[in-house]
């Protein structure tokens, strides 16, 4: 089946632009990605998956610009105690990080790795993302697998004294990142990785997760503020029995993000979370696609998305829930919820349940609504007032997403970050 | 303290006017009780004068210590003193009792321009003044009035009122879904609250609620007009008789 002329010519037209990095353990791996990105062809507005947001901007060569900005606030995560791996537009900085050194981990970078023929991360990078592309393809992911240009592949042996942090700074409005990280952890092992930062005006970033029977994995990511930016993320993970996944994410500005979550719970009793909060103003486009599969006995899946949209804002949900054949006893949540300031702003969700087992409980929801009036009048016969009281509605409509982080000062961070986007943004 | 002149109020949706020229006056330190039929406007009083959207006032006013109210937003009506006890207290997932309150409290310390209350402070006073009300911690941390009981939602609405510490209290058919021990347990709480110039208007449907808290003065309302005042003792001709005796010598 060939692809249509203009996807073939706009797929081309964006491959042109990169060159395939040549040589070590990933370049088989790369050119096996780079042959499905021309078989897919890269996603366009006909394709269904894309069928609410826009991707041309994620596809065009080169990058749209996004202006830099400085925000009047500290970085995320200052007060967290952490090892601190800091790409500039997606070039590594040595003299912003740290050393990569830390017990019971190895880390190395994508791109220094690649001069050796055997690496730990050969079976894994880019093995989830192509597992990843069925039923559902995700070129973008298979584009990043064939050229990212770095990373940090992070083999976690034993649970670690402190947090890996992931920090992404953009200071070049033309800047067109794609970074891929893979992550392994051991039986019994327990990490806390963290992203935060714009990353890029346009950045492509793939993150594929192994966790070993009874692993267990923390993921808090917060998006960065630039406003222009743009984003497609993909993370892959792939769950071993009595493993536990927790992710949440945090995304305030941006003109457009597309966070895919592709989760598979391969070993009985594995638990997955994932979970997001979104705040957008004005030209902000924000997309959560999540796809979870259930292909083990006694699992439990908790989708939670929550976005907050004013000005012409729009939300994406896409979730799916695919319990497999003989998965029983599954336990699937999934809730997407859209909290809409006002009559212009818009939330398209598409929440999708497909089970093949017959002894489990799955569930979803998908509300979109305004303010609660009656909880408002309340707030404020009480004396709260009404910018107050609509700050403190908004952040309790978010609390069940944000309290999907076990860790209370990441929480809390997450939560103060909220309060000050709902000062600077609700106050008009 | 408070002061109703033929106050007229329709819904601003249809063309149906439900107050009809009200004249009331609440004394400070007084406790005044109306009473009234179903649908006689005792409640849209109540949102009236708290600020709720949806009603329009065509002529008359309100004042609170000669100021006038409903010129006002909800919240300085609050700030100014006014306080009302909802018939149904709202749910607010997410939003704990507890910081409810203390935003509630220190917003309007704000407003007044007195300083805000530490957060020591306030655990002290909360603490002593649930007690009171046997609301346990466990209900000060919960989110606000959710998974509470009627009973609990009505000592929850006491406990704000004794938090707020405002001049005019408004209680909306506090008793409504009270069994009697709850019923007097919410009135020790009030009664507690009486006194030192605090005025009080306690709407209700029945009599019951009057013998926990005694009132100076009691109204009768029907068709959105006060139809007869009188002391305690009108309180019981209603329980005894019904309003129909009432409604008919006054029509």
């Amino acid at each position: 089946m060939g692809l249509p002329q203009q996807k073939m010519d706009a797929t081309e037209a964006r491959l042109a632009t990169l060159s395939l990095p040549q040589g070590g353990w990933t370049a088989a791996t790369r050119a096996d990605a780079l042959s499905r990105v021309r078989a897919m062809g890269l996603p366009s507005r006909r394709d269904e998956y894309w069928k609410y947001t826009r991707p041309e901007t994620l596809v065009d060569a080169p990058a749209p610009q996004a202006a830099i900005f400085s925000p009047d606030e500290a970085p995320i995560f200052g007060e967290i105690d952490r090892l601190r791996i800091v790409f500039v537009d997606g070039v590594f900085d040595p003299d912003a990080s740290d050393d990569l050194e830390l017990e019971g981990i190895v880390i190395d970078r994508l791109a220094e790795s690649t001069a050796h023929d055997i690496h730990w991360a050969k079976d894994l990078y880019g093995t989830l993302e192509a597992r990843g592309q069925d039923p559902v393809e995700r070129p973008l992911a298979a584009l990043n697998t064939a050229f990212a240009s770095d990373g940090a592949l992070i083999h976690v042996k034993k649970t670690p004294s402190k947090a890996i942090s992931l920090i992404y700074f953009h200071n070049d409005e033309t800047s067109d990142a794609i970074l891929h990280h893979v992550i392994k952890v051991d039986p019994g092992a327990e990490v806390t990785i963290l992203e935060n930062g714009p990353a890029a005006a346009r950045f492509n970033k793939c993150m594929e997760i192994d966790l070993a029977d009874t692993a267990k994995l923390h993921h808090v990511r917060a998006q960065g503020r630039d406003h222009e930016r743009r984003a497609a993320t993909h993370m892959f993970a792939r769950l071993g029995a009595e493993s536990v996944y927790k992710s949440f994410t945090l995304t305030v500005n941006g003109r457009l993000t597309r966070n895919e979550v592709v989760i598979e719970l391969t070993g009985d009793d594995a638990v997955a979370h994932v979970a997001g909060a979104c705040v957008g103003d004005g030209e902000f486009h924000h997309d959560d696609t999540v796809f979870v599969t259930h292909d083990a006995v006694n699992c439990e899946s908790r989708q939670v998305f929550k976005k907050v949209l004013r000005n012409g804002a729009t939300g994406v949900f896409q979730g799916k829930i695919l319990v497999k054949e003989g998965a029983q006893k599954t336990d699937g949540y999934q809730i997407s919820q859209s909290l809409l300031l006002d009559d212009d702003s818009q939330f398209l969700a598409k929440p999708e349940l497909e089970i093949y087992a017959d002894d489990v409980a799955c569930s979803h929801g998908s509300t979109s609504g305004a303010i609660d009036e009656d909880a408002l009048f309340y707030l404020r016969s009480r004396g709260v007032p009404e910018s107050e009281a609509t700050d403190l509605l908004t952040l309790a409509f978010l609390a069940e997403a944000v309290e999907e982080i076990e860790d209370e000062a990441l929480s809390d961070e997450i939560v103060s970050r909220l309060s000050a986007w709902l000062v600077r943004h609700s106050r008009g | 303290m408070l002061n109703i002149k033929n106050l007229h109020v329709k819904l601003e949706e249809e063309d149906k006017q439900i107050l009809k020229g009200v004249d009331l006056t609440v004394e400070a330190g007084k406790v005044h009780a109306i009473m009234g039929p179903n649908g006689s406007g005792k409640s849209t009083l109540s949102y009236v004068l708290s600020g709720r959207d949806g009603y329009e006032v065509t002529e008359g006013e309100a004042t609170l210590e000669g100021a006038d109210i409903l010129e006002m937003e909800p919240e300085e009506r609050a700030a100014a003193g006014l306080f009302l006890a909802f018939q149904y207290p709202v749910e607010i997932p997410g939003v704990g009792n507890m910081t409810f309150l203390r935003t509630a409290v220190n917003a309007q310390r704000k407003a007044r321009g007195e300083e805000e209350v530490s957060a020591a402070d306030f655990l002290k006073l909360i603490r002593e003044r649930a007690k009171a009300l046997k609301i346990d911690a466990e209900m000060l941390k919960r989110a606000v009035n959710v998974g509470f009981s009627g009973g609990e939602k009505k000592r929850n609405e006491i406990l704000q009122m004794a938090m707020l510490e405002p001049k005019m209290c408004i209680l909306d058919e506090t008793d409504s879904g009270l069994d009697v021990d709850a019923m007097k347990l919410v009135a020790e709480g009030v009664n507690a609250l009486r006194g030192t110039g605090r005025g009080f208007l306690v709407i209700t449907h029945y009599q019951r609620l009057l013998d926990h808290i005694k009132p100076d003065v009691v109204h009768i309302m029907a068709d959105g007009r006060i139809v007869k005042t009188g002391g305690p003792e009108l309180a019981l001709e209603v329980e005894n008789n019904g309003y129909a005796d009432i409604l008919a010598e006054v029509a």
